[in-house]
């Protein structure tokens, strides 16, 4: 592991790194949510209960998988800055922390108007919605944290410690909540349950998936990557980087 | 495709506002966060270009002080 | 090793002794916040009964982040954390210390006006004794999630609101677990689960929570 991490310890090499992945990161994720979201919108055949209502799907499903999977990101960039120490992946918690709440927002967002046909209310207290809102919470507490330091680099060690505690208990919300949701309710109206999904919508939910994944890698590459610029802005490496780019400019 | 118009499309079989609500404010919210995303490099690179702008004229008006110094010897 | 940190514990327990007003506040503001309810949703005694339970867990979660700074912050403000870290004691055996010496003193007052607040909500004696089951066992794990919060924000010049802001979010399942245990007194079914599950949840802070907290506060030290 350390001798894999290692090279990316200097800041100038994982810039690199994220400058040779971005690319494929955005278009990767421009061509699947194209074909994704096209195809679920427009070429999938309508659920036999929810009619069209249910296409929402193809962006509820992929925020809410993809505001846990980025949380998991997150938590384990700041294990890795914790126990290797390493500064990048400190930054790394600070650059992805922005964009996964913003596709938790999306998450309670799609699944406040996809309850409003199906259930007749906006928000209802469902165990789903709700440990999203916590979610939610959790994301703007390391954000709130990370930019109430001066330090910047004190302030993502402590975000990335809140990180941590909140992957922790992240599973014991999500169940405490589950199961409070079943001593108040009842089971009448989580029923979204997992029955069999056909091929022809699954595909398009599959590929809505890995565009939106693809897109909230591109965007915390690419925020990761000015992070970098910010705290190292007067190290050489990013002043020759800004120089050739500006001899670029002057060029064309 | 499975709808038989683009009216019968953006009709979305009657749940139009809701689903064009989540995808209208999801789009926006994501765009928002790209678009903030790249202001923010932009402005670091302004940033920097306005310190290497100040550290030039601070260097110029030195080497002219010192030119003026010399001058003034010379009169002397 | 237990006897520098005995004297500690000593130390803690004559400090809080000395500022006695700051320790009293928020047990004050504990009883006001819920005597606010019986005023705001009215004084029926099946209402209050009903929503009781969760009302004196949200008050307890409220008032013992008022007294949560005290944890750390004068420590920190006068070097005494510094030199604690530089004296070769483990630290999280210090910062576990202080959080005893912090429930002890800042958190047990809640358990002893308790009797006051099922007069006022009209608690059954089962009730009660689930309520108190449950905050001997729930408090000592906010006292232990909060120190991390406090020790995190200790370097800011105002973290008051931000440390609510971050430690809130987590208290949900001790919330959950609480007031359903109080709630399934009141229908005479058994609460041994709901206790069991908070007693686990304390078991986990207690075996995580000092390490987090002694490195946040490195960090704070810088």
């Amino acid at each position: 592991m350390w001798k894999w991490l290692h090279p990316y310890a200097k800041t100038e090499r994982a810039y690199a790194l994220c400058g040779s992945l971005l690319p494929w990161c955005w278009g990767g994720a421009l061509l699947c949510l194209a074909v994704g979201l096209a195809w679920g919108l427009a070429f999938a055949p309508a659920d036999y209960q929810q009619g069209d209502s249910f296409r929402i799907i193809y962006l509820h499903v992929p925020s809410a998988i993809l505001s846990m999977g980025a949380y998991s990101g997150m938590a384990i960039a700041a294990f890795i800055g914790l126990v290797w120490q390493i500064r990048s992946a400190d930054m790394a918690v600070s650059a992805i922390a922005p964009v996964g709440a913003v596709v938790t927002f999306v998450a309670l967002f799609t699944g406040a108007a996809w309850g409003k046909p199906m259930w007749g209310t906006w928000w209802v207290w469902d165990a789903r919605l709700t440990s999203e809102l916590i979610l939610l919470f959790l994301y703007l507490g390391v954000i709130a944290l990370y930019q109430s330091f001066e330090d910047k680099q004190q302030g993502a060690k402590a975000a990335g410690i809140l990180a941590l505690v909140g992957v922790v208990n992240l599973p014991i919300i999500h169940y405490s909540v589950e199961w409070w949701n079943t001593l108040h309710q009842g089971a009448t109206i989580t029923k979204f349950g997992k029955p069999s999904i056909a091929p022809d919508m699954l595909w398009p939910l599959l590929i809505s998936i890995a565009g939106l994944g693809l897109l909230v890698a591109a965007l915390s590459l690419y925020r990761l990557q000015s992070e970098m610029i910010r705290r190292e802005m007067h190290r050489p490496w990013v002043q020759a980087m800004f120089k050739a780019q500006e001899g670029n400019h002057h060029a064309f | 495709m499975h709808f038989e118009s683009w009216s019968a499309f953006w009709a979305m079989g009657g749940y139009a506002f809701y689903v064009w609500l989540a995808f209208g404010v999801s789009g926006l919210a994501l765009a928002l966060l790209v678009a903030q995303s790249f202001y923010a490099r932009r402005s670091l690179r302004r940033y920097w270009q306005a310190e290497q702008a100040r550290q030039q004229r601070i260097a110029a008006s030195r080497s002219r002080q010192q030119q003026n110094s010399k001058l003034a010897d010379e009169v002397d | 090793m237990i006897y520098p940190l005995a004297g500690l514990l000593r130390r803690e327990l004559a400090l809080a002794y000395r500022q006695k007003a700051e320790l009293v506040q928020p047990l004050i503001f504990f009883v006001l916040v819920i005597s606010l309810f019986p005023l705001g949703v009215g004084p029926g005694p099946q209402m209050l009964q009903k929503i009781g339970p969760g009302v004196i867990w949200v008050a307890v979660l409220l008032s013992s982040l008022l007294g949560m700074e005290r944890l750390f912050r004068d420590d920190f403000s006068d070097g005494w954390l510094e030199q604690m870290m530089l004296s070769g004691l483990p630290l999280p055996l210090v910062v576990l210390v202080k959080v005893i010496a912090h429930w002890l003193t800042c958190v047990l007052p809640l358990l002893l006006v308790s009797p006051l607040l099922a007069l006022f909500l009209n608690l059954s004696p089962a009730m009660y004794q689930a309520l108190v089951l449950g905050l001997l066992l729930g408090t000592p794990l906010l006292s232990l999630v909060g120190a991390t919060g406090v020790a995190l924000t200790l370097g800011l010049q105002r973290g008051g609101v931000l440390l609510s802001l971050l430690l809130l979010p987590l208290f949900v399942p001790l919330l959950i677990f609480a007031t359903s245990a109080v709630d399934a007194a009141a229908m005479q079914l058994p609460y041994n689960g709901q206790l069991a599950i908070i007693g686990a949840l304390l078991l986990l802070a207690l075996a995580l929570s000092p390490l987090a907290t002694a490195h946040a506060l490195k960090i704070s030290q810088n």
